[in-house]
């Protein structure tokens, strides 16, 4: 058996773009994906004739609840011009586009192909928040669905096992949600574009407006402390602990690192990647950490060769404020027990040790959650080439960064790590 | 009841009967709840039924207040939400379950680790649905 977790040669991504995340009543799937198709090939530095695209892999978790339409492969791959070609669509509920990711890569590692399109789409907002809840439910494990968990309540167990076993609280959640809304207010193609303390003016305003006495919040954790602003959803979640619910697309443009150069001089290489897989509630070992993400990270982690305290920036999966601070923690980045900690401390602040979630993470971007893995890589493509704009992280020597990307309530992760070389 | 399959069926039928049922592995003694056709350490299909004694402990639990359609049918919305959760049992398997008789008003206040004992609860709107795995503090 290969111990090596070598791929057979290397790969490279050579370009990247995403639609705006959001609600989009007028844009369907393919819309959606064509926006982003359209942004990669704009990225591509020195162009290329998309005509010399292979295949496609493309991430899709449940459009077939959510828009009752199945069979997405062929339909985005028409939608951009790449009929005859092979589409092969993914599935692995919110990390379905990480799983297109890892084929594409493995099938230009093969030698299979030269130019691999791998990518993700989902468009959630056409269905009641209870359908897209249930929707959502169909990736927990049969069990929970059986007693009545939904998404929130397997994340607000989690939340309530880790706050027992290291003395966290909700506050603790609170400094995650506040950090995202700090980065999503700098992405402009992020669903929530503003911070706690622009959203608390604007409720004022509102009030003042209707002639209502206005809302008074001493910060923003007293705003999230309130029960008419911030409402339980899953205790101890409530609603600002949760991502919303999104309609967004994502694409990157994979080629074997021997042939990068035709494309551009700043290729990200797939320094090393890992994909694991977890059981339900009933059956983990440890109810405050995900098994899938450890096994995906020591994949990832031993065939690049680099060590947790080597990555510079990350994109995790903040479904929920509790996984961000738990993902922290399965990834190596802090001890266990200390994610809330380092949070607190802002470490994890754009301009901390290890900035997390620059894009705003699911909270803010968004998450529509076929197109949530591949929108990840599009973040750090922009962050190690230095084109994040605003939300740039002040970092000197920038050259590793990495994404985790988690599927259902744990059931299937990746972590995959890109360098700059 | 030894012959019937180790399935999610024959456990659902148990819980109707209002058992909670769990099986062993011959091979390698390792005790399952929910039973499973084929031991994932030994990969063979040695196993047994075994009645579990329905005692426990809490090990995390949580309020919803956005209820599925088929719970928000039965009653359940932000006003009036529902616990579910992760029991302990004495024999040391853990099973996910609806939990009864918390304090959901104030969530603050349950207790993790406390002693619960198993309820078979009627599902569905009338009461004829699949019977739902629940648990309640334990009587002192
Ligand atoms: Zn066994």
């Amino acid at each position: 058996m290969n111990k090596h977790l070598r791929l057979a040669r290397e790969v490279v991504v050579v370009g990247a773009g995403m639609s705006p995340f959001g609600v989009f009543p007028e844009k369907d799937s393919k819309d959606l994906f064509v926006e982003a198709f359209q942004d990669m090939l704009a990225s591509v530095d020195k162009g290329f004739d998309p005509d010399d695209i292979q295949a496609l892999y493309l991430g899709n978790f449940s459009n077939d609840f959510f828009v009752h339409q199945a069979h997405w492969g062929p339909i985005i791959s028409d939608a951009v011009g790449l009929i005859p070609k092979p589409a092969t669509r993914t599935e692995g509920a919110c990390a379905s586009s990480a799983l297109a990711f890892r084929e594409g890569v493995l099938a230009i590692a093969s030698g299979l192909y030269d130019l691999v399109l791998v990518g993700g789409v989902e468009v959630m907002s056409q269905r009641s928040t209870e359908e897209v809840a249930e929707g959502l439910a169909l990736a927990t494990v049969p069990y929970e669905g059986q007693v009545g968990f939904t998404f929130p309540g397997v994340f607000g167990v989690t939340a309530s096992a880790y706050f027992h076993k290291y003395g966290a609280g909700r506050q603790h959640l609170m400094d995650v949600t506040i950090k995202s809304h700090l980065n999503g207010k700098l992405n402009p193609k992020a669903q929530y574009q503003a911070t706690l303390a622009e959203m608390m003016e604007a409720k004022r305003q509102k009030a003042l407006a209707k002639g209502a006495p206005a809302p008074q919040w001493a910060d923003e954790k007293a705003f999230l402390g309130d029960p008419q602003a911030n409402p339980m959803v899953a205790w101890p979640l409530h609603l600002f602990d949760c991502c919303p619910i999104s309609d967004g697309a994502a694409c990157v443009l994979l080629a074997p690192a021997g042939i990068a150069r035709n494309f551009t001089d700043h290729p990200l290489y797939v320094a090393g990647m890992g994909q694991g897989s977890g059981r339900g509630l009933h059956a983990k070992k440890d109810l405050t950490s995900f098994e899938a993400t450890q096994a995906a990270a020591a994949e990832a982690y031993a065939m690049s060769g680099l060590e947790p305290g080597d990555v510079q920036v990350c994109e995790v999966h903040d479904c929920f404020s509790i996984a961000e601070i738990i993902h922290l923690e399965d990834l190596g980045f802090f001890p266990p027990g200390h994610g809330y900690r380092a949070v607190a401390e802002g470490k994890t602040r754009r301009d901390g040790i290890k900035p997390i979630n620059t894009s705003g993470g699911l909270k803010c971007k968004g998450h529509p959650v076929g197109a949530t893995g591949v929108s990840q890589v599009v973040e750090i493509w922009h962050q190690l080439r230095g084109e994040a704009g605003e939300r740039q992280v002040p970092m000197q020597g920038l050259r590793v960064g990495a994404t985790h990307n988690l599927g259902g309530t744990g059931g299937t992760c990746t972590f995959t790590i890109f360098e700059r070389r | 009841m030894q012959d019937m399959p180790f399935s999610d069926s024959s456990f659902q039928k148990h819980l109707d009967q209002g058992r909670l049922m769990g099986c062993r592995c011959n091979s390698c003694q390792e005790l399952y709840t929910p039973p499973r056709p084929l031991c994932p350490t030994c990969r063979l299909s040695r196993m047994e039924w075994v009645a579990m004694s329905g005692k426990g402990r809490l090990c995390a639990f949580t309020a919803i207040t956005v209820p599925p359609p088929a719970l928000k049918q039965e009653g359940f919305s932000r006003d009036n939400p529902y616990a579910v959760g992760v029991v302990e049992l004495a024999e040391g398997t853990r099973v996910v379950a609806r939990l009864l008789g918390l304090e959901l008003s104030d969530p603050d206040s349950v207790a993790l680790g406390q002693p619960m004992e198993v309820v078979f609860i009627k599902g569905g709107p009338d009461g004829s649905g699949d019977t739902v795995l629940g648990f309640q503090p334990a009587a002192e």
